[in-house]
Formats: structure tokens, sequence, C-alpha cells
């Protein structure tokens, strides 16, 4: 009886249910755009608020989107090269800055005080979707960077040392997605559900500490995410002698 | 409830891959471009400014250092130079004076040699005389005594 109602009142962990949205024909996952929306849109004020008003001297927030600048730049720098992580910074910024903030926003905010028709809120990348989409444009990125900066020339880094590596290598480029995204997606639900489950077992002060432990990896993850990214594009881009 | 719904579902479930996924991809690259021209390209442009203003400004300071270093070195020989010379024009005019003195001491010993030497010679002069007027006297005087004796007789 008590079990029953503490279960419907407090952690209804709702895994696998979405909350649908009908356009025409395609259905889509509406409780993950509204976080991201929400999430993105957060970001978006913080860095205009940021770069609004950008001086020499940098001084409160611009320091901070600096030092963040600073940061995805040497991650980009020592990954892709010198040549041409110009090119590629951007992207894995993004990447970085998507994945990190989608964490920490799905682990920060308490979604679950919101209430869905079905479903519930959550962190955007807890979604198979939003992963794969990632580690596919990951995977676009890397053949693009590749062909455009080699040509067809790009193709000689599948038999780069011996021509015995040519299945390892085609191998590669479907478990490089594979790995990107599942590990991205496995990490992030399971500190959800292990919050979760946690919160619903042991309400207070318990669950804290593993609260902590999810933000840590949350932003492994996006840090993981983003290297892994680049160092895909710079093998890629990269020449052999 | 715990409703793990993993596969078979056909509505539902963790691994329900529908439209989301094309639609977040194209989410994201347009967050990518957004994020590049509000904060990639503007961000980037200062720092990259401010680390060509610093690393121009350390350049020109080496440049100053260099140019400081190089005039410090010049100034030093200019000094030993100076120095040398000043050396050079003291003992020059060391040997000068003492040519001078050489000189004006030999000078002296001979007008001194020479004088004595007159001396010498007039004293010489006049002892001869004296003598010559003494013997003179003398003859005189034993020629009066001569006389005397003679007369006396």
């Amino acid at each position: 009886m008590f079990f029953n109602s503490l279960l419907t009142n407090f952690a209804a962990l709702e895994v696998g249910q979405h909350l649908y949205w009908q356009i025409g024909n395609i259905r889509l996952h509406g409780q993950v755009f509204l976080t991201s929306w929400i999430l993105l849109g957060a970001l978006l004020v913080f860095i205009s608020l940021g770069t609004k008003k950008m001086e020499n001297d940098p001084k409160g927030l611009q320091n901070l989107l600096e030092f963040l600048w600073d940061y995805i730049r040497d991650l980009a720098r020592t990954q892709i090269g010198e040549k041409v992580y110009r090119d590629w910074m951007p992207f894995i910024g993004t990447l970085f800055l998507f994945v990190f903030v989608s964490n920490w926003g799905g682990a920060l905010i308490p979604w679950r005080l919101i209430k869905l028709p079905s479903g519930e809120l959550g962190a955007p990348t807890a979604d198979i979707n939003t992963t794969i989409a990632l580690a596919l444009l990951v995977s676009l990125s890397y053949f693009y960077a590749g062909l455009s900066n080699k040509g067809w020339r790009y193709f000689e880094y599948y038999v780069h040392p011996t021509p015995i590596m040519l299945p390892f290598k085609i191998l590669e480029d479907f478990t490089k997605p594979l790995s990107l995204s599942f590990r991205l997606f496995g990490n992030i639900l399971a500190d959800e559900l292990v919050v979760g489950v946690l919160v619903f077992l042991v309400p207070l002060i318990l669950p804290i500490p593993v609260m902590f432990l999810g933000l840590f990896t949350s932003a492994i993850q996006a840090l993981i995410f983003a290297t892994l990214a680049a160092y895909y594009i710079g093998e890629a881009v990269e020449e052999h002698h | 409830m715990l409703a793990f719904n993993f596969f078979g579902a056909t509505e539902g479930g963790l691994f329900d891959i529908n439209a989301t996924l094309p639609l977040m991809a194209i989410q994201v690259v347009a967050l990518t471009y957004i994020l590049n021209s509000l904060f990639f390209k503007p961000v980037g442009n200062i720092v990259e400014k401010r680390e060509k203003f610093v690393s121009n400004n350390i350049i020109e300071a080496k440049n100053k250092l260099s140019e400081v270093k190089k005039l410090e070195a010049d100034l030093l020989t200019q000094l030993q130079n100076a120095r040398t010379e000043a050396q050079r024009i003291v003992s020059e005019a060391e040997n000068e004076s003492d040519k001078l003195y050489k000189e004006a001491l030999e000078f002296a010993n001979n007008e001194a040699n020479a004088s004595k030497e007159k001396a010498r010679l007039e004293i010489e002069s006049q002892t001869s005389a004296a003598r010559d007027q003494l013997s003179k006297q003398a003859d005189d005087l034993s020629e009066l005594i001569v006389n005397r004796l003679i007369l006396e007789k």
C-alpha cells in the first residue's frame, strides 16, 4: 500500500516513454526538443550577454567566454593540428557546448517538477536520437574533412600501414559513430536512472553524492565527445608520409 | 512505474528512433552556424587581436633591448678607445716633459761647465800673472838687495 502510493507520488521512473508530437506523417520526441530549446536558449542568451560589449581588457562574462574559447581552441588544435583546426573549431566547440549544456542542464534542473502528459523532461543527450544525430554529424564531418583536404588520397588512409588494415578501417567507420552515440547515451541515461532510483528509494541526502558524480560524468562525457570528434577529424586530415 | 520497455515496442522504448534524429542533426548544424557568428568569430577576433598585440609588443621590446645592448657595447668600445687615447696622450706628454727636462739639464750642465772652465782659465791666467809679477818683484827686490849690498861695500 505504502509503497504503491510512494511510487505514484514521488518517483515514477518513466523509461522509454516519450511525449509524441505528430507533424503530418512524422513523429517526434517532443520532450527532447523542449529541453534542448530551453537549454540552448539559455546558452545563447548567456553568450549574447557575454559578447555584447567586447573590450580589449576583458571583464566579467567576456573573461569566462574567452576562457571557454581558449579551451576549445586548445582542444581542437591538439587533436586536429595547426593547419586546419580553424575550420573545425566552431563544430567541435558546438559539440562540446551542446553536449555539456544538455548533460548539465539535465542533471541540474529539476525537470521532474514539470508534469507532461506522457514521458518526462530530461537531458536531451539521454535520448538515443540526439546522440546518434551528433555521432552521424561527426562521421560526415570527418569524411568531409578528409575528402576536402586530401581529395581521393583520403582513401590511402584505409590501407595506410598495410592493405591488411582495410577491413578494420572500414569496420571503424561503423564502430566510431556507434561507440560515440552509445557511450554518451548510456552514460547520461544511466546517470539519470541511478539518481532516479536512489531518489525513489531514499529521497534524502543519499542521492546527493551520486548527483555530484553525475555532474562529473556529464562534464567528462562532453569533453570525451568533443575530443574524439576532433581526433577523428584530425586522423582524416593527417598527412601520411 | 519502473517501466523498462526496452525493445520490441512499436510505440516508445529506449531505442525508438524516429524523425527526432534528422531534426536534431539539423538543429545542431544550425546551432553551429549561430554559435560561429555569435561566439567563435567575435571572441576569436578579439583574442587573436590581443595575442597579436602582445606578441608584437614582445618583439618590439626585444628589438629595443637588442638595440640598447648594441648601443651599450658601442659605448663601451668608445669608452675603451677614449681611455687608451688618454693613456697615449698622457704617456706622450710624459715623454715630452722628460725630454725637455733632459735637454734643459744638459744645457744647464754645459753652461755650468763652460763658465766653470772660463773661471778656471781666468784663475789660471790671473795666477800666472800674479806669479809673474811676484817673480818680477822678487827679481827687483833681489836686484835692489844686491845693489845695496854692492854699494855698501
